[in-house]
């Protein structure tokens, strides 16, 4: 052991807080910066290249964009996505209305409230499963449905015009469970002296949810936003699962649509896969940085 | 409490409520419970058209016929050895950097917290190629360890976003006092923080067992044999092969849903707290 006024250990003592926190924030940085932060620029990197993912690559400036510009696929995934989008986005009044009728105090209703959130628990491997037998056109739910009331049966996944919606609503199921219990601590924690002033005020149903709940829901629905559009960019389990794309890959998404050019049978193209991954990384970055926004100021009122 | 407590209501109004609940649980559930009786059905059932209809039960020998003529007992092993370690350490090394950058003050400490949370949204496509690079390279392509190590390294930005803003709640008057007596950093973060924090651990270890539990992408792009494949893709490759054979792949499912299922109903509490963190502030 050192003698306390040793000068290594003073050294130490005298600059011991301002390198804990690198010390504790080294093996976090260097895992996090070699596996997202640098692949990152890795992927934009190699955008700019052909390559089979083990030969040589070869430098093609813009040539992989150039190409993306006019390739009809691309332009398919991207349309899908924006479905997604629209569609997913649905999940954040479908919560808030699934948190309103969930919200009473009856006999087992916390059973009930947590048997809703199920299909947020379950494998979307699980769901998108399930979806695909209920749209078969010869025993699933669907068609049985559809000639219970004279109409023909249809494969919902196998027709070009229906695949995309058919797969985003199995997509959106388990994201409503998600955003119904954000709603649901949210009206957990309103505030009983602002409902009573509004009651005061004779405001009733939609006039209260619209003037005095929903401004209180406000953190709420902006997680609940967040969450979901970050989902709708992501989506490619049910995709994979349920058509792998088709038919003749017509419910493609950009997230598909990428691995499917760098990964898959139809051949190891990394750099343009990694170009479309390049697209849909700057779509997202829009909302992460509306996101950190958003952090940022909260930071600043609370500092 | 909004909407007005129902037993305010009339009495034909509460009696509704009480009805059309239920309805509506079951409807929402809807493919839940087929998947549930599709397991117990046999495939005589299945053959003779009998999809929808009372099942034969014959749950026990769906499940040895999976049990016995497919690995998915080795598929959900596999699940479970790498989502035990990515827990694990995903839950140390976030206790570390919210420890850092919910005690600290320095110049950066923002900056660093804002490359955490915004890492944690990226789409996993913008990582692959280098993902799958990196792993060969290690010599982890393939293996457990590759999906283990990229999912800590992944899981660490949301658990780090999580553990700084419970960190900073913490009264920082105990930190202070712990100082005056002497305390190393290391003991404060040992003896003081560490054990206020179980809470946010608890509610992480729920959520991060569940996520990755149900990955399926990186499985894909990361694992190519029977021998290291978790069962999301297990399931995957079984549905091909089986085609038509849903009694087995409905018990398979079911099989593979459990240890999620079971860990949310022993900890929803935890879960939900985890999940609904900021949606009643900020």
């Amino acid at each position: 052991m050192n003698s306390p006024n040793s000068p290594k250990k003073s050294w130490w003592r005298k600059n011991q807080r301002q390198l804990a926190p690198w010390l504790f924030l080294a093996p976090v940085m260097l895992l996090f910066t070699l596996y997202v932060i640098a692949p990152i620029f890795q992927s934009i990197a190699i955008s700019f290249y052909d390559w089979d993912g083990l030969g040589e690559a070869t430098f093609v400036g813009l040539g992989n964009y150039v190409e993306l510009w006019s390739d009809p696929d691309f332009w398919i995934s991207l349309k899908n996505n924006l479905i997604w989008f629209f569609g997913f986005l649905l999940a954040v009044p479908a919560g808030l209305f699934m948190a309103l009728f969930l919200n009473q105090k009856v006999f087992g209703i916390r059973l009930v409230k947590s048997l809703f959130f199920f299909p947020f628990v379950i494998s979307q491997v699980v769901i998108g499963l399930i979806f695909t037998w209920f749209y078969n056109p010869s025993f699933g739910f669907v068609s049985d449905v559809l000639r219970f009331f004279g109409f023909a049966a249809t494969g919902v996944l196998s027709d070009e015009r229906f695949v995309t919606y058919g797969v985003v609503l199995a997509g959106v199921y388990p994201q409503i469970a998600y955003t119904m219990i954000l709603y649901l601590t949210g009206l957990n924690n309103l505030r009983p002296d602002l409902i009573e002033a509004g009651r005061l005020e004779g405001a009733k149903g939609w006039n209260m949810l619209w003037h005095v709940i929903l401004p209180q829901l406000r953190p709420a629905t902006f997680i609940a936003v967040v969450v979901t559009i970050i989902g709708s960019l992501r989506s490619f389990d049910m995709i994979s699962i349920m058509t792998s794309g088709g038919p003749y890959g017509q419910s493609r998404v950009l997230a598909y649509y990428m691995y499917e050019k760098a990964l898959s049978e139809y051949g190891y193209r990394m750099g343009y896969g990694t170009a479309i991954a390049t697209v849909l990384f700057l779509i997202t970055l829009v909302y992460i940085l509306f996101f950190i926004y958003r952090i940022y100021q909260q930071e600043k009122d609370s500092a | 409490m909004f909407p007005t407590p129902i037993d305010k209501a009339s009495a034909p109004v509460r009696w509704l409520y009480k009805v059309v609940l239920p309805i509506t649980l079951i409807v929402w559930l809807l493919p839940i419970i087929a998947v549930a009786f599709t397991a117990v059905r046999s495939g005589g059932d299945l053959a003779a058209g009998n999809y929808w209809g009372v099942p034969t039960w014959s749950l026990y020998e769906n499940l040895t016929r999976i049990v016995t003529d497919t690995p998915i007992l080795q598929y959900i092993r596999n699940s479970f050895f790498v989502v035990i370690p990515t827990v694990i350490g995903s839950l140390l090394l976030s206790s570390f950097s919210g420890f850092a950058l919910g005690i600290y003050r320095f110049k950066l400490n923002l900056l660093v917290f804002f490359i955490f949370v915004g890492g944690n949204f990226v789409p996993f496509q913008i990582l692959m190629v280098p993902v799958r690079d990196l792993s060969l390279h290690l010599g982890v392509y393939d293996s457990v360890w590759g999906l283990i190590l990229f999912h800590v390294a992944f899981q660490t930005g949301f658990c780090t976003f999580f553990m700084r803003n419970f960190i900073r709640d913490l009264p920082y008057e105990l930190v202070e006092a712990a100082r005056i007596e002497g305390a190393t950093e290391f003991e404060i973060y040992s003896k003081v923080v560490l054990p206020l924090v179980r809470p946010a651990l608890a509610a992480l270890a729920v959520l991060i067992f569940t996520f990755i539990w149900n990955d399926y992408f990186w499985a894909t792009v990361l694992i190519q044999g029977n021998h290291a494949m978790p069962v999301t893709g297990g399931l995957k490759s079984l549905n091909g092969q089986w085609v038509a054979q849903w009694h087995l792949v409905s018990a398979g499912s079911l099989l593979a849903a459990m240890p999620p299922i079971a860990i949310f109903f022993l900890m929803q509490k935890q879960f939900i707290e985890g999940l609904t963190l900021g949606a009643s502030k900020g």
